[in-house]
């Protein structure tokens, strides 16, 4: 396994890379040898057969038989092969071992969340085992989003009302970049995530901790955690500075104007129903561009970040 | 291509591109074949997206039909089938250089499709008036099967489509009408009704694949 | 020759009928071909103007000129004015209507009042796009696809209107070209004495007239979901999205070919005629035309290897794919046969068909790597794929119609350029191009997506080199504007055949006077027998009194 890359290709970081670069050298290099022989040809005929003078006589032969038929059948046999190569990698890439473990995976604008079988949930990170084959269902809340691992060799549109799979396994620990390669509006360049691939031991017990409540841990911290973890922080700061959505900083019992005119005060009930249901009430100045949580967070989840919410004012 | 005619015969009605009336009436009826191709293709992408639909959701394709009038869409049928007729013996009738009959027969194909228009003028404002509205508008609770709206979002932009092809050879016709009555025709040259005819023996062509499509499923 | 007096006399198209009037109301295909390369030339600074703006913004990952949405509007404007008001009408509408009856010895294309709406419906269309910009420019990409484009806030729909428009623009000139080369041929041109620019515009045509309707369509039912909301692209509603992209692809693989066909007809034309020799496999080029154009109507699923369709749709998408790359290598052989023996001279527009020959072979190969399943399903959406469409496109039919552009420049406008500010260009070009464009493939197959407002850092160093590339690009179209635009003021006159060409456009005067020709044509000899007859053409023969040009003929 090359984990170092070549100038073109990333490193292979999964049991399909080599395969498919395996594809790409044979590819290259076939074009590689036709376009220098062609290169060459049509340098050297400019040099050997430029013009001399006016009215110089030229070959008449229009047409050569066996020539063309070369020209024909050698191509055509070239890429037969690579027809066949690139089919058996892409059947390998569409069905899954029947061992794969199985995460379930939401697109929505503009972040990633994983949800697990064993209850844990991250966003943005999907953590997952080495040397275990590791199978995705994948479905978007909204638009068409594509979920792209470049190590991985791995990439498969994520559509709403529908669900694709895709699968891979890991075959060295590490973080790899997570992209979404359909585009899919304003964040998305910015709907970036890793994949943490853990030793079997490690994964084992990151999914414990992953799946508690905080334990351990005060509701606002617990919150903080979450702020990051669940993506809050790609739209909202903590230093009053306004980015895609509101600062977090003194909001708790603000008096917000709405697109309607009226005016809130953001208490407990008005964060809560602002993070299950954001499109209930909008912030004057904002696009209606938050995603719902609804489903995404328990409610003691809900709950720790207002708790950090409440935590955040200044004197 | 070129033919001998070129200096003798110079009818004023010859392009000055052209170097015989032959050389013109076949440029016109081949660009008319290809236009009539492209619209094929234009009603082809609706083809398609019936197909589609109709084979993700038969049963309520099955069960929403019946809301169609069968008579209604049959008498349509035989009412553009004899608006055909009819244009067909308009351009017979204008070799045999009769104005007046020409002029008779094109009335008659203008007043048979009004006849088709008001049909579906009743056809569709019966649906309107139930709810049976395409998409979003989709109100109507008679109809079992998932998406009931898809069949009549299809439904409408066919029939739709091809209702403005109708109005559109009305004018056409309407034109025709009104370069035969100023003599701009006669047995020597009849070309633009000729391609009228063509193109409306395709709007009634598409008609006779929307009736069974849509009237007679299942 | 015995009517150089004669040719003084006659007044040309640019001269008769005079006023404007005469000129947005004329049927003469050549003007109407002026037209629309003003129109196209028009656009395509603006696009360009738009992608150095682009790359600018990448040239680090954080904001440097605009905001994300500006940017995802800026990428829009630009492949879409690249696309539907730039390309497809470049060599067909502009170069194709100017060059078609003269080639064919024709006095007009087969229906001159349908040509001239089609200008109009361009026009028309090309208003509805650009008000699009005024009314909250588009965000969606080229390709509109659905759901993004049936609930984003701009205005898709002024946008999808002026494409559908532009698509009738398009039939109409597909239309016209089939029936004029089918019916106005010369006496004595059978379909085998056509000049290969001919076979790469019928070949262009057909697929205009068969596809563009299913964009057509395609566009009705897209706006028709925007403002009805009837649902057929809607998942929530029991449509279907992908449908869309089928759709919508149906249309535009086959639209690629409508670019480069012609491309390839202009690329025939020039190599033969500068290595004034008897063109290598006639046939065969003429063929793979068709072929190209057949084959290209069965491969629309190579866009969406990654979008859920079946295994088994995606096996024949992709083994049909490969076989377009066929007929294409065939012309290419025939091509570099063609410099075989041959007697070559290098002025500009040669210069552009060798520079079109090395790029678009590596976007042609790269297009074999896209179409191999496994591999595309990591190139996917990356800098990769943009990479090869500027490949084929910039590099091909951009090249080849700077190719055109030069080769006919004389018989268009009775000058010639500088050539040597020309030569200088092209290499600037060439240089510039590739610097944008090569280190695109890299940045893709590393993993970099395409329509990124920003990115990793990893990336930084290939995409900064890629906007330099892009400076260099401008630099050079300015100057190629530059020396163009003195051609008409200080550029040396040229005579009917400045290159010593054997079709027929260049047997009548420069610029052709308003019928075409003089008296009507008649083939005596095949657009390639360059070993039969021997013509000197008026560019090498420096004396000004330019006695002798087509005295030559043998
Ligand atoms: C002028 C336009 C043009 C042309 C000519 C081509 C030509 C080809 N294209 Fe390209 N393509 C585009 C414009 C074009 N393309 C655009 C605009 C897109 C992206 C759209 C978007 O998503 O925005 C695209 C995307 C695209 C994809 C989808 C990528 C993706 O999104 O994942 C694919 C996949 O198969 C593909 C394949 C090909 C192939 C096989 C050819 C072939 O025709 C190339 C054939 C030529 C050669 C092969 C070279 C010459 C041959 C020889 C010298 C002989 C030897 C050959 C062999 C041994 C094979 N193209
Ligand atoms: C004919 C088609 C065509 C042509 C010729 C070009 C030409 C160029 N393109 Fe374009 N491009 C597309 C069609 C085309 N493009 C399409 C279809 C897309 C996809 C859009 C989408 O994703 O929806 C795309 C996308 C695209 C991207 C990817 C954007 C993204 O995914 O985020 C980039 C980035 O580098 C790019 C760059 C360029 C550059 C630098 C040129 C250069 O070659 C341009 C050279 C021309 C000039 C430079 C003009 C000269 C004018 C001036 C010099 C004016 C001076 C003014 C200033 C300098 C301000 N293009
Ligand atoms: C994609 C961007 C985005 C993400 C991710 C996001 N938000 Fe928001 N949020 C917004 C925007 C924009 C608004 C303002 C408009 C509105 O009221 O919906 C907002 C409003 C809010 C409000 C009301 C604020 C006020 O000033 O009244 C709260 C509370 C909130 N978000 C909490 C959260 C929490 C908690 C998370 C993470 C679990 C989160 N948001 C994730 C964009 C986002
Ligand atoms: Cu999500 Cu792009
Ligand atoms: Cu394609």
């Amino acid at each position: 396994m090359d984990t170092t890359g070549t100038l073109f290709l990333p490193p292979q970081n999964s049991t399909i890379a080599s395969e498919v670069d395996f594809l790409w050298d044979f590819i290259y290099w076939a074009s590689a040898a036709f376009f220098v022989i062609l290169g060459v040809a049509i340098i050297y005929f400019l040099i050997r057969y430029r013009r001399r003078r006016q009215g110089e006589l030229t070959s008449g032969k229009s047409h050569n038989v066996p020539l063309e038929i070369a020209w024909t059948v050698i191509p055509t046999i070239l890429i037969f092969f690579v027809f066949v190569w690139g089919f058996q990698g892409y059947l390998k890439m569409q069905i899954a071992p029947g061992d794969a473990m199985e995460v379930k995976v939401t697109g929505q604008k503009w972040f990633w969340s994983f949800q697990y079988e064993e209850g844990a949930s991250t966003v943005n990170e999907l953590v997952v085992p080495v040397d275990q084959p590791v199978k995705l269902l994948m479905s978007s809340t909204d638009v068409i989003h594509s979920f792209f691992v470049p190590n991985f060799r791995v990439k498969m549109d994520v559509l709403p009302n529908r669900y694709t799979h895709l699968w891979f396994e890991a075959t060295s620990t590490g973080e790899y970049d997570l992209l979404c390669t359909e585009y899919c509006g304003t964040g998305h360049s910015e709907m970036i995530g890793t994949v943490r691939v853990l030793g079997e031991r490690e994964f084992t017990e990151w999914l414990e901790q992953a799946g508690g409540m905080g334990e351990g841990m005060t509701p606002a911290e617990f919150g903080e955690q979450l702020y990051t973890s669940k993506a809050c922080n790609t739209c909202h700061s903590l230093d009053g500075s306004k980015v895609v959505g509101p600062s977090f900083l003194n909001l708790y019992n603000k008096e917000q104007m709405l697109t309607t005119g009226q005016a809130v005060v953001a208490d407990e009930n008005y964060l809560r129903e602002s993070i299950l249901n954001p499109q209930a009430k909008l912030v004057a100045g904002y696009d209606p561009v938050m995603p719902s949580y609804q489903g995404v967070l328990k409610d003691q989840q809900v709950d720790a970040l207002i708790a950090f919410i409440k935590s955040l004012q200044e004197q | 291509m070129a033919t001998s005619h070129t200096e003798t015969h110079h009818p004023n009605w010859l392009q000055h591109h052209f170097s015989s009336p032959f050389q013109q009436g076949e440029s016109s009826k081949l660009g008319m074949w290809l236009f009539l191709l492209t619209e094929v293709l234009f009603f082809g992408g609706l083809f398609c997206a019936y197909a589609v639909f109709n084979a993700w959701y038969p049963e309520t394709f099955i069960n929403a039909h019946k809301s169609l009038s069968w008579p209604l869409g049959a008498t349509n049928t035989i009412v553009l089938i004899a608006s055909s007729v009819t244009m067909a013996l308009a351009i017979r009738s204008m070799q045999l250089g009769s104005k007046k009959g020409t002029l008779i027969l094109l009335w008659s194909t203008m007043a048979l499709a009004a006849v088709f228009l008001v049909i579906k003028y009743f056809e569709y404002s019966h649906k309107f008036h139930l709810g049976q509205l395409p998409g979003e508008y989709y109100t109507y609770e008679g109809i079992a099967g998932t998406n009931p709206h898809i069949f009549f979002s299809v439904y409408f932009m066919m029939t739709g489509l091809h209702g403005i092809h109708v109005i559109a050879g009305m004018i056409v016709i309407g034109w025709m009408i009104y370069r035969t009555s100023q003599d701009h025709f006669s047995s020597d040259y009849y070309t633009p009704i000729e391609m009228t005819g063509l193109y409306w023996h395709l709007v009634d062509l598409v008609w006779i694949f929307l009736f069974p499509m849509f009237y007679l499923i299942g | 020759m015995s009517n150089a007096a004669a040719t003084a006399a006659v007044p040309s198209y640019l001269q008769e009928p005079k006023g404007i009037k005469s000129w947005l109301l004329t049927v003469d295909h050549k003007r109407i071909g002026i037209m629309y390369l003003a129109a196209i030339m028009f656009f395509f600074f603006v696009g360009g103007a738009l992608a150095v703006i682009l790359r600018t913004e990448l040239f680090r990952p954080e904001q440097i000129l605009m905001d994300a949405d500006t940017y995802n509007q800026f990428f829009t404007l630009h492949g879409a004015i690249m696309i539907f008001l730039f390309i497809i009408p470049s060599i067909p509408a502009a170069l194709g209507n100017f060059i078609l009856p003269l080639m064919l010895g024709a006095k007009d294309v087969a229906f001159p009042r349908l040509n001239l709406a089609s200008w109009y419906v361009y026009v028309f269309g090309a208003i509805f796009c650009v008000a699009s910009i005024v009314l909250g420019a588009v965000d969606t990409g080229w390709t509109f696809y659905t759901p993004y484009s049936t609930t984003t806030s701009t205005s898709v729909i002024s946008m999808t209107l002026g494409v559908f428009i532009l698509g009738f623009s398009s039939i109409f000139t597909g239309l016209n070209f089939i029936v004029t080369i089918h019916k106005l041929r010369m006496p004595g041109m059978t379909w085998f004495k056509m000049p290969l620019m001919v076979w790469g515009l019928y070949a262009t045509a057909i697929i205009q007239v068969l596809a563009t309707p299913v964009l057509a369509i395609t566009l009705v039912l897209l706006i028709m979901e925007r403002v009805l909301g009837v649902g057929i692209f809607d998942p929530a509603m029991g449509g279907d999205p992908v449908l869309y992209q089928h759709f919508f692809w149906f249309y535009s693989h086959p639209a690629v070919y409508i670019m480069i066909l012609p491309g390839m007809g202009i690329i025939s034309e020039v190599i033969a005629c500068f290595s004034h020799r008897k063109i290598f496999g006639y046939k065969p080029i003429a063929y793979s035309s068709l072929g190209i154009a057949f084959v290209s109507f069965m491969v629309w699923g190579h866009h969406m290897f990654t979008s859920g369709q079946s295994e088994i749709a995606a096996m024949i998408f992709s083994f049909l794919t490969f076989f377009v790359g066929i007929p294409s290598g065939i012309k290419v052989f025939n091509w570099v046969t063609t410099m075989y023996k041959g007697s070559i001279s290098l002025e500009t527009p040669m210069v552009y068909a060798v520079m079109f020959l090395f790029l678009f072979m590596i976007g042609g190969f790269t297009g074999i790597m896209l179409g191999a399943l496994a591999l595309d399903v990591h190139l996917h959406d990356t800098y990769f794929v943009v990479a090869h469409f500027h490949y084929v496109m910039m590099g091909g039919t951009v090249m080849a119609f700077l190719a055109g552009i030069h080769y006919w420049w004389p018989k268009m406008f009775g000058r010639l350029y500088s050539e040597r500010w020309a030569k200088v260009t092209a290499l600037v070009i060439f240089v510039g191009f590739n610097m944008t464009f090569f280190s695109q493939f890299i940045l893709g197959a590393q993993g970099m997506p395409r329509r990124y407002y920003s990115y990793l850092d990893q990336y930084q160093p290939l995409h900064g080199f890629s906007s330099v590339g892009a400076w260099v690009l401008g630099i050079g179209f300015v100057i190629m504007a530059v020396y163009l635009t003195a051609s008409f003021f200080n550029g040396r006159k040229a005579g009917p055949n400045p290159w010593g060409a054997l079709t027929y456009e260049w047997e009548t005067l420069t610029p052709p006077p308003q019928h075409n020709f003089l008296k009507d044509v008649v083939l005596t000899h095949g657009p390639y027998d360059y070993d039969k007859v021997t013509v000197v053409g008026d560019f090498y023969d420096k004396s000004p009194t330019d006695k002798q040009h087509m005295a030559g003929k043998v």
